[in-house]
């Protein structure tokens, strides 16, 4: 057989975000996948150098469009343990409320992109109709749809009233009624398991070795989830990871769509359990030391290291974004796949390129 | 810091990144520091149960590390970054970019560093194990 | 088989989830966060809002009591509006509507600026 070398994006349809890959095709089948990065660069770790610590949080938000608020999440949450700050309750059971109410939405949007990536163009605009009921409860609550700003050291800059709350619960309802009824349509539907199940098959050993995180990871039967360090006000809260054995696309797309419910579940215990009092400390003093910070996104763990010297400019802020940590999966999952299966098998690890590339 | 940290020089990486990984350790990712015009930073963290663990290796600007991809596979992207951003080489990269992940062929400058040092070649080999 | 045909169905008897854009216009939620507006008269040019603006979009000159900001440049976070000690800084429920050509907003405000108790912002 013929060898044939095959461009794959950085520009395509199924690809939200630019990632080029060099597919290398025996006949239909593929024998090598090598990445390009490189599109989205913005080198914002390097902005600590001329914006302050708490300038700092909106920039860590822009990293990501779709996780912005767990970023900021995780950043305040190194800070605040850096330089010893207590967050009163409330504020951490709202940095609950916000972030679950973020990976529903993602879950939802990569739900929508999922079922496109194999042509099921009326799922996809079912998914994103509900998670405009989700934009809609961040907007109103926070000023925004998705960059929602809600954090700052010490805790949060919004609060929900009880109406507010009341809206979230009853508008909760509603989605978890729509989404029930789109169940059988994206777990039995012929066409969609005919397309994912058995592609692009991970092992749990596979997997850990290649250090995945996220939904990534839990399909394949590992149960790793950044939750159950039980940050915030997860140690409040009843918790456990989705987990599915098989790891192949339709487990991914199972876990996150389980995903979803638990986050629906989440909310409403924390709605639940939300204490009355403060919504922020006051911070005083300059961040100084070293410190590692980890929260779960929707995609999987995120990883902060940051640096202090005791001014107000840190000395190094890292980011290991989870699909930087899920890219490698690729190089394992594509060969031997068909071409066809090339944008289910992408878009099974949720690629997020300005993660990955900050 | 949470998890436990060790100092590491260049010639014991490898033998410690082995012995990690044999312990069950799951490859976090490796930050780099840049400490003054000479000195570099190279942390290495690993997961394990919620458990971290870091390597902290101190490397002069010039000299090429070696790279742990052969042991942990999914180390190459994040020593190809810092490749790209730092301008410290690795040697046995399993894939390497040749410093073009993130940048274009012609650019010789690290852009991360504080310190503007363009690339000299050939680079200085320090002893591996 | 058929799982989609109770959605398509139920779509097909319902009103669009959509709008008609430009005829019919949502109203922003009340908590929206949409274009700042400095209220020039109040004022006091402490220069806090251009210290914290975490893209350093507002350019304060105290001496000749002029206060700038580049609309496109501000991501509207809202923080120079919650660190206004003067509350003549507020952010709007709407945004900016499109522009054909980026430019900047300059105010004036009278030349001597009002005393203020403030000390100058250093950071």
């Amino acid at each position: 057989m013929t060898r044939t070398i095959i461009p794959f994006g950085p520009q395509h349809p199924v690809l939200p975000e630019p990632i080029h890959l060099m597919l290398t095709l025996d006949d239909e089948v593929i024998t090598e996948a090598v990445p390009a990065f490189g599109f989205v660069h913005r080198g914002l770790e390097k902005l600590v150098e001329i914006r302050d610590f708490h300038q700092m949080i909106y920039v860590v938000e822009r990293i990501c469009g779709i996780c912005s608020m767990l970023h900021a999440m995780c950043y305040c949450q190194g800070i605040e343990e850096m330089m010893g700050i207590e967050t009163p309750p409330r504020a951490r059971f709202l940095r609950v409320i916000w972030s679950e109410l973020h990976r529903m939405h993602s879950h939802l949007l990569w739900l929508g992109l999922f079922a496109d990536s194999f042509g099921f163009e009326s799922l996809f605009m079912q998914f994103w109709k509900i998670r405009e009921k989700i934009l809609d409860i961040d907007e109103a609550t926070t000023g925004n749809r998705i960059i929602v700003s809600v954090n700052v050291i010490g805790g949060v800059r919004k609060d929900l009233t009880l109406e507010q709350t009341r809206g979230i619960l009853s508008e909760l309802k509603s989605v978890e009624t729509e989404l029930k009824r789109l169940e059988t349509t994206i777990l039995n539907d012929y066409t969609v398991q005919n397309r994912t199940v058995g592609k692009g098959v991970l092992t749990a050993k596979q997997a850990y070795e290649l250090g995945l995180v996220g939904p990534t990871l839990r399909a394949s039967g590992v149960m790793q989830d950044a939750r159950m360090l039980k940050y915030a006000a997860f140690d409040d809260i009843a918790f456990t990871p989705v987990v599915e054995t098989d790891g192949d696309c339709y487990a991914r797309c199972k876990v996150r769509f389980r995903e979803v419910f638990q986050s629906i579940d989440l909310i409403r215990q924390a709605i639940g359990k939300l204490p009355n009092g403060e919504i922020a400390v006051k911070v005083k003093g300059r961040p100084d030391g070293e410190v590692t910070s980890r929260v779960e996104q929707p995609r999987g763990e995120v990883f902060y290291y940051i640096r202090a010297n005791g001014t107000k400019h840190l000395e190094r802020l890292r980011v290991r974004t989870p699909t930087f940590a899920n890219v490698p999966a690729l190089l394992t999952m594509l060969p031997g796949a068909g071409l066809s299966d090339v944008p289910v098998i992408v878009l099974s690890i949720d690629p997020c390129i300005s993660c990955t590339e900050r | 810091m949470q998890g436990e940290i060790m100092d590491i020089g260049l010639d014991n990486l490898l033998g410690e990144t082995a012995r990690i990984k044999v312990e069950g350790y799951r490859f976090v990712t490796i930050s780099c520091v840049e400490i003054n015009e000479i000195r570099m930073e190279l942390l290495y963290h690993f997961d394990r149960n919620f458990q971290l663990k870091h390597l902290r290796l101190s490397i002069s600007r010039d000299c090429r590390a070696p790279s742990i991809s052969p042991v942990y596979f999914a180390a190459f992207l994040v020593e190809n970054e810092i490749q790209d951003l730092f301008g410290i080489r690795f040697h046995g990269l399993t894939v390497d970019y040749d410093r073009t992940l993130y940048l274009e062929k012609d650019v010789k400058t690290a852009p991360f560093c504080k310190f503007a040092v363009v690339e000299k070649s050939p680079v200085c080999e320090e002893k591996t194990p | 088989m058929f799982t989609m045909t109770s959605t398509i169905l139920r779509n097909l008897l319902k009103e669009p989830a959509t709008r008609r854009y430009p005829a019919s216009v949502r109203p922003s939620f009340e908590a929206a966060r949409g274009e700042i507006r400095n209220d020039i008269h109040v004022c006091t040019f402490c220069g806090v809002c251009a210290v914290k603006c975490p893209s350093q979009c507002i350019t304060v000159d105290r001496k000749a009591a002029d206060w700038s900001y580049d609309p496109s440049a501000c991501v509207q976070c809202g923080v120079c509006a919650e660190v206004c000690t003067s509350g003549s800084l507020q952010q709007a429920r709407d945004y900016r509507k499109p522009v054909r050509k980026k430019e900047l907003v300059v105010l004036k405000g009278a030349t001597t600026p009002p005393k203020h108790s403030d000390p100058p912002v250093t950071g």
